[in-house]
């Protein structure tokens, strides 16, 4: 007996809406269908209509996990719009905040697993070490979810020696409570028996279905934009790209882990080597007519941003293409075949930014659930002639 | 003065009264704890240090709106939580706390009262499934079926290692085992690994981490009580309260030498085994994370259960040469 289970868009294990759909064959699913756009803001129109360094502002405001990867890839694309070259301790600070985002990412997305597997203790204990990195970005910033540092040309704070000793110290802490939680994830006989073998996805799938980040890393594939196509600093910093083999959740845990240990040796090379100088340079207001894709690699995997200017103070156009977004081919073939325990799991794995991924509305009919692509006249054409049958309503009506 | 030592037995200990308080007794000390192990607060405000806050949360359900859905079975859907109750209140009742003498067995305390008492500790299983399968909802009947596979996981190890210390003892009545383990307390340690069997097995009962797959909020919502609302939901966490005290008091009984000792140092000993008891269940909940339905299964087959037979076998050996 087969019947559809709807997962979303209101479920305790989701945390934004979503709709998955999965038809189930007792305990195990036979398909998957994913269903967008509940939650569709517009940023992209918005973006249209604000200026370069207004954007900046919207940017942020895509995401609340990856808020400096949007922000810096977006800015990233003007300043290459604009011509301009940001000084080496802009960009050593602002590659530290990404980071150290990608820190405080990492350590949510562990916590998120254990939940979502019941593991709440570790839920509860990641969640406890998250708050350090919170508190350094605070210190950095002044604000724990949108940092605010990013400026076309710069960065808007400087480092002083007191903070950088402050990330020092804390960094130790971190250092070793990630080594036990390394320890702990991989190795706790009940949380490895939810994580091995779930969520299958092979190289050559991985690769096929264009998945990005930590997804395909854990299949075995070292692509990162940090190492293959370094933006800002990275070319002089060391680090290694964490892979994993198994191709499983458990996997993309072990590739999140390794990618902490190496954020923390990153974040320490970058403080340890920062070169003196001015940390901005004063930006245009407008760019030149062009166009330009700008990458990077988010916590989530690789986020693009392609930026066309038409020589006024804002935008043509904006386009922004999240790495969730790229995941999703890849989520539903992981989970066919799977047990419906495993949704959940599966699903988290990809480390979902629902809202970072909504680019379209779906219109469906009540009654027939048939989908239809509206165009914006149609669409003006249908309200018109709703309307035109009602009343037309006045604001309040005079008795008399 | 019979009948009054009967009423009062049924009324304030271990009977009703009791039972409510004790049993929300028993979950704030489980939450306090799961929260102290998870670097949490856990209850604070409701009372000292918050072990008011089970009863708070009673009532708060008691008085909040009461759904049936359209569809479900209203008469099974009204009737099961109240029968849940009964059922493992019943259960309570055949703990040998008090009220009992070894040589004269009674009501609630008689020859085969260890069969009795394992038998209503599965029927609140079966109220869940029925529960779960009368909402109607799809998320209670994936909740509804796992209860029952997880059923035929565990219920063979937990009766096989229960009755391994009745086998040594050589006896069916709770009181009995409890006085026999009591005047030889070192033939109870070979019941060790069987303690240990029957604790994850009753965690299994329970439902609780890492045995809570009818009700993982993650994968199925509420699971069997997702339609559950008002009073029906609250005397449901009411019964699952009474059961986890029952249940450890079942183990503390047959494994940890029962309570002795007339009303109040009986009430003492009930108290001090049953929260052990309690709190290697929460140790076990804090310490694992949730597995899947066909990982109980397997893992209730392939190690609980020879495991339990091997205990078994080497009880009887044991029996042989004693006598």
């Amino acid at each position: 007996m087969s019947f559809q289970i709807p997962i979303g868009p209101q479920h305790p294990a989701l945390k934004e809406p979503v709709g998955v759909r999965v038809t189930v064959d007792g305990e195990i699913i036979r398909e998957a269908d994913l269903r967008l756009g509940y939650n569709h803001r517009g940023v992209e129109k918005l973006a249209e209509q604000k200026t370069w360094t207004q954007n900046i502002y919207l940017m942020e405001r895509i995401c609340g996990i990856c808020s400096h990867s949007h922000a810096t890839c977006y800015v990233q694309g003007v300043e290459k719009l604009m011509e301009i070259e940001p000084p080496k301790r802009g960009l050593y600070i602002r590659i530290l905040v990404s980071e150290l985002e990608r820190v405080h990412s990492h350590l949510l997305w562990l916590g998120v697993a254990g939940h979502e597997a019941g593991f709440d203790s570790f839920f509860m204990y990641v969640w406890r070490d998250r708050e350090i990195v919170m508190d350094i970005l605070e210190t950095i910033s002044g604000n724990r979810v949108h940092y605010a540092i990013n400026a076309i040309g710069g960065v808007r704070r400087d480092l002083d020696e007191l903070q950088i000793k402050h990330i020092l110290d804390s960094l130790e802490v971190l250092r070793q409570r990630s080594a036990y939680y390394e320890k702990l994830g991989t190795t706790e006989p009940s949380f490895v028996a939810r994580l091995a073998g779930v969520g299958y996805l092979s190289r050559e799938d991985a690769i096929e279905l264009c998945a990005v980040g930590p997804t395909l890393r854990a299949s075995g594939v070292p692509m990162d934009v940090r190492k293959d196509d370094p933006y800002a600093v990275y070319d002089e910093v060391p680090f290694e790209v964490c892979t994993a083999d198994s191709c499983d959740v458990l996997g993309r845990t072990v590739v999140r882990i390794k990618e902490l240990l190496q954020s923390y040796n990153i974040i320490e090379f970058l403080l340890k080597n920062l070169p003196a100088g001015p940390i901005s340079v004063r930006a245009p207001r407008r760019a030149k007519p062009n166009e330009v894709v700008s990458r990077y690699e988010a916590p989530r995997g690789e986020n693009i941003h392609y930026i066309k200017s038409n020589g006024s103070d804002k935008p043509e156009r904006l386009k922004v293409r999240a790495p969730t977004l790229a995941n999703y081919a890849a989520t539903i073939k992981m989970l066919k075949n799977g047990f419906i325990a495993d949704v959940p799991l599966i699903f988290a794995a990809i480390d979902p930014c629902i809202c970072c991924a909504e680019r379209s509305v779906a219109i469906v009919d009540a009654r027939t659930a048939q989908e239809r692509i509206v165009t914006m006249s149609s669409l003006r054409e249908l309200s018109l002639k709703t309307a035109k049958h009602q009343a037309r309503k006045r604001e309040a009506e005079w008795p008399l | 003065m019979a009948t009054l030592k009967t009423l009062a037995y049924l009324i304030l200990y271990p009977g009703l009264l009791f039972i409510f308080f004790y049993s929300t007794f028993a979950e704030w000390y489980d939450r306090k704890l799961y929260a102290r192990l998870q670097n949490r607060m856990g209850p604070t405000h409701t009372g000292r240090a918050g072990v008011l806050q089970p009863i708070a949360d009673f009532i708060k359900l008691m008085s909040k709106e009461d759904i049936v859905p359209e569809r479900a079975d209203r008469g099974m859907f009204r009737a099961l939580p109240a029968f849940g109750l009964a059922i493992v209140s019943a259960g309570m009742l055949l703990l040998p706390v008090w009220n009992y003498s070894l040589s004269n067995p009674s009501a609630t305390s008689f020859s085969g009262d260890i069969v009795v008492l394992l038998y209503i500790l599965s029927l609140p299983t079966f109220i869940f499934f029925l529960a779960g399968w009368s909402s109607t909802n799809l998320f209670s009947t994936v909740g509804a079926t796992r209860v029952l596979t997880m059923l035929f996981g565990y219920e063979v190890p937990l009766f096989l290692t229960v009755l391994t210390p009745a086998v040594l003892a050589n006896s069916w009545r709770l009181a009995e085992i409890a006085a026999f383990y009591r005047h030889h307390p070192w033939l109870a340690l070979l019941n060790i690994p069987a303690f240990l069997i029957a604790l994850i097995c009753v965690q299994a009962k329970l439902e609780r981490t890492p045995f809570d797959i009818p009700h993982a909020e993650t994968e199925i919502v509420g699971g069997t009580f997702t339609e559950y609302s008002g009073k029906k939901l609250a005397l449901f966490r009411l019964m699952m309260d009474v059961e986890l005290v029952v249940a450890a008091g079942l183990l503390a009984t047959v494994f940890l030498g029962g309570f002795p000792g007339g009303l109040l140092p009986g009430l003492i000993n009930f108290i001090i085994k049953t929260l052990l008891v309690i709190f290697l269940l929460c140790l076990l909940r804090a310490t694992t994370s949730r597995i899947r339905v066909d990982q109980v299964i397997s893992l209730s087959w392939r190690y609980l259960a020879p495991l339990a037979v091997i205990q078994l076998l080497v009880i009887i050996l044991i029996k042989g040469l004693i006598s």
